[in-house]
């Protein structure tokens, strides 16, 4: 299967505020997604994974390695970015934030096209997109305004936004947190069907296991700047090999299993623990100490889809 | 699952098991053909038509819905919390008194030393510019008529049986992480030890870690403490969890209520089951690569005025099971089974939708 979308040793780091340490919020990453392959990002708040998909879409400039689109590494000359963005897209959480409350659906969708003088049977290109995310039919809902729709519309329209430019890939971060219980399915039942239907590529970023075992082909989970642990979502969540993993899985209400409830405060990415960044909270490592889980740096892993699941853990290998 | 059942039972249970303090009278909270609607220029808008259900102390009722079905409405209307635009009328009963009737300086007194609120949000809702020890101290020292360091002594107490190091005092909301902020919520919340805690939504905004944190802290107070509580969420996972029983709510009606478990195991109305299926079980084979939702939308604001005024279900041109009665019959809760009820015209009892 071909690769469409590549982050080698990735990070990022925002520069120190007064008195504090810079942020390593990306602290070396390697990902790919394949044509036609969903990848769910999962993670709790502040693990980096925003930024990391901000860097996939150019959004965020990488302080070291590389994003490679199709191929190609990632430019930032405006002209550079302009190119790569037919290719992928960004789909934001919050759809009534995401979209202009003065514009109509069929601008919005437009704007895409617009930008990048795919003017030529506009109309045409902006209804097949509106319908292809399942606002059917298009000429419907075309004229409308956001507030005239609901919010799982609304989604369907910032998706239909993306669609417009006939991208090999979307990046979709949260895109259904904001989302009703019921909406929800319906979004998630859309991206599979542009999968299946277009051989569209999508990296999810959620915080929500659920939609990982519901859509996704493969899962990253990621801690404090890295990815900690990777494989099919199989491999992943019914045989977790991470500690951070299982804790993870363990607080869900059906998981079946006494709860593993991490103690400490939330990771901070101004000071890193060294050795395994996991160490402080990790279960594992409090039932039986090994010196390497605060002496010895962990490898970054490799990132490599045809490899089985890889856990990044002194203590599980 | 089990295991949680166990440490719950000694509890006291509350259904047909009255505490002796309380003679076999009524419930503590006895809500009563509970109606909103707000006023929107020349319309009205109804919110929540009619919702009756009781509590008793040391019972959890968990109320599921989504975005518009009038759950954090009819929770907030409980202790007349709602803003002036909204009418309110039925009664709300709380140990033998109409707070919807009541005496404005009598509500005061019942608002958080008798039924406190934990509020969504909880950096919009600790005041931004003092000290979660004055913030905790206030309620403590309206209600309880101690001195300033008996006060100072209790919210030491509260931090610390919520978690947050009582040496925080001093520190501010933005001092603190999200998690810490709606423990202290909680620990404001406990301050005048009540008997019925409202929690609107304790954990939609956290994480998947914090928020077992947090619910696990409030299980552990409720069970010690024999507290009455109704929480509020949209996550039906989290509230067969947390609660013994459980109202689903839809179009600012109840839709099925019961025992949690029952409700999600053997769904009667056919919202519960799509409500249920939304968050999928992690292992569950037919949920792989499978999403389940509902089509359609909730019902807008106009279309729940029409459907206040006339007949039939709300929830019928979304249901896949509807009938032509569903669009024409008035839908009502009917018994369903054991301590349940639910509003579907093809609901009976021991048979699913």
């Amino acid at each position: 299967m071909k690769t469409v979308l590549e982050v080698r040793d990735l990070t990022v780091t925002y520069p120190a505020r007064r008195g504090a340490a810079p942020a390593r919020a990306v602290d070396g990453v390697n990902l790919q997604v394949r044509q036609g392959e969903i990848v769910a990002l999962v993670g709790e708040s502040g693990c980096g994974k925003s930024t990391l998909a901000r860097a996939l879409v150019g959004l965020v400039r990488p302080t070291g390695g590389q994003v490679v689109g199709d191929g190609e590494p990632l430019g930032y000359s405006a002209a550079a970015l302009k190119a790569y963005r037919r290719h992928t897209q960004l789909v934001l959480q919050d759809p009534g934030g995401a979209l202009n409350p003065r514009q109509s659906v069929f601008d919005a969708v437009a704007e895409g096209p617009r930008l990048h003088g795919l003017t030529d049977r506009l109309g045409e290109r902006v209804h097949t997109a509106l319908a292809k995310a399942g606002l059917r039919p298009p000429e419907q809902f075309a004229g409308r305004f956001p507030h005239e729709m609901s919010g799982g519309q609304q989604q369907r329209v910032v998706i239909a936004g993306a669609l417009a430019l006939e991208p090999k890939v979307i990046v979709a971060d949260e895109p259904v947190a904001s989302l009703d219980a019921s909406v929800r399915g319906e979004i998630l039942k859309l991206i599979l069907e542009l999968r299946d239907s277009l051989g569209l590529s999508a990296l999810v970023v959620s915080h929500d296991l659920g939609l990982a075992w519901n859509i996704a082909d493969r899962v990253a989970v990621m801690y404090l700047g890295r990815i900690v642990e990777t494989g099919t979502v199989e491999e992943v969540l019914l045989r977790p090999r991470h500690p951070y993993t299982r804790a993870l899985l363990s607080v869900l209400p059906d998981s079946g299993e006494p709860p593993v409830l991490l103690t400490g405060e939330p990771p901070d990415p101004t000071s890193v623990p060294g050795g395994c960044r996991f160490h402080p909270r990790c279960p594992l490592r409090a039932a039986e100490p090994d010196p390497r889980c605060d002496g010895l740096d962990l490898p970054v892993l490799t990132g490599d889809p045809s490899a089985s699941a890889l856990a990044a853990c002194h203590l599980v290998q | 699952m089990t295991a949680t059942d166990d440490t719950r039972s000694p509890a006291p249970s509350g259904e047909g098991a009255p505490r002796e303090e309380a003679p076999p009278a009524a419930p503590m909270l006895d809500v009563r053909d509970l109606r909103v609607s707000y006023r929107n220029g020349e319309r009205t808008v109804p919110a929540v038509r009619g919702v009756s259900f009781t509590l008793d102390r040391g019972q959890t009722l968990g109320v599921a819905g989504e975005s518009g079905s009038g759950k954090s409405t009819m929770a907030l209307s409980l202790l007349r919390l709602l803003p002036s635009t909204a009418k309110v009328t039925g009664q709300v009963l709380f140990q033998g008194e109409d707070l919807l009737t009541a005496k404005w300086a009598r509500l005061r007194a019942v608002r958080w030393s008798a039924a406190s609120v934990v509020f969504q949000g909880a950096m919009s809702a600790l005041n931004p510019v003092r000290t979660i020890g004055e913030q905790i101290c206030e309620p403590i020292l309206l209600h309880d008529k101690v001195g300033q360091k008996a006060a100072r002594a209790r919210a030491a107490e509260l931090l610390d049986a919520v978690g947050v190091p009582s040496r925080r005092l001093g520190s501010y909301p933005h001092e603190f992480s999200g998690g810490q902020r709606q423990r202290i919520m909680i620990a404001m919340a406990l301050a005048c030890r009540p008997d019925l805690i409202i929690a609107d939504e304790p954990t939609t905004a956290l994480d998947v870690m914090v928020q077992a944190q947090v619910l696990n802290l409030l299980g552990d107070l409720v069970r010690e403490s024999g507290i009455g509580v109704i929480m509020i969420s949209h996550d039906l996972a989290v509230l067969s969890h947390m609660c013994e029983r459980l109202a689903v709510m839809y179009a600012g009606r109840v839709a099925e209520i019961g025992p949690s478990r029952g409700l999600i195991d053997e769904p009667r109305h056919p919202y519960t089951r799509a409500l249920g299926r939304a968050f999928p079980t992690i292992g569950d084979p037919a949920s792989r690569l499978a999403p389940a939702g509902l089509p359609g939308d909730p019902p807008t604001p106009a279309e729940l005025a029409r459907l206040d005024e006339g007949r039939g279900c709300a929830f019928e041109p979304r249901c896949s099971r509807a009938v032509a009665a569903c669009r024409t019959d008035t839908v009502e809760l009917r018994p369903s089974g054991p301590g349940r009820e639910a509003a579907c015209l093809l609901a009976q009892e021991g048979s699913e939708p």
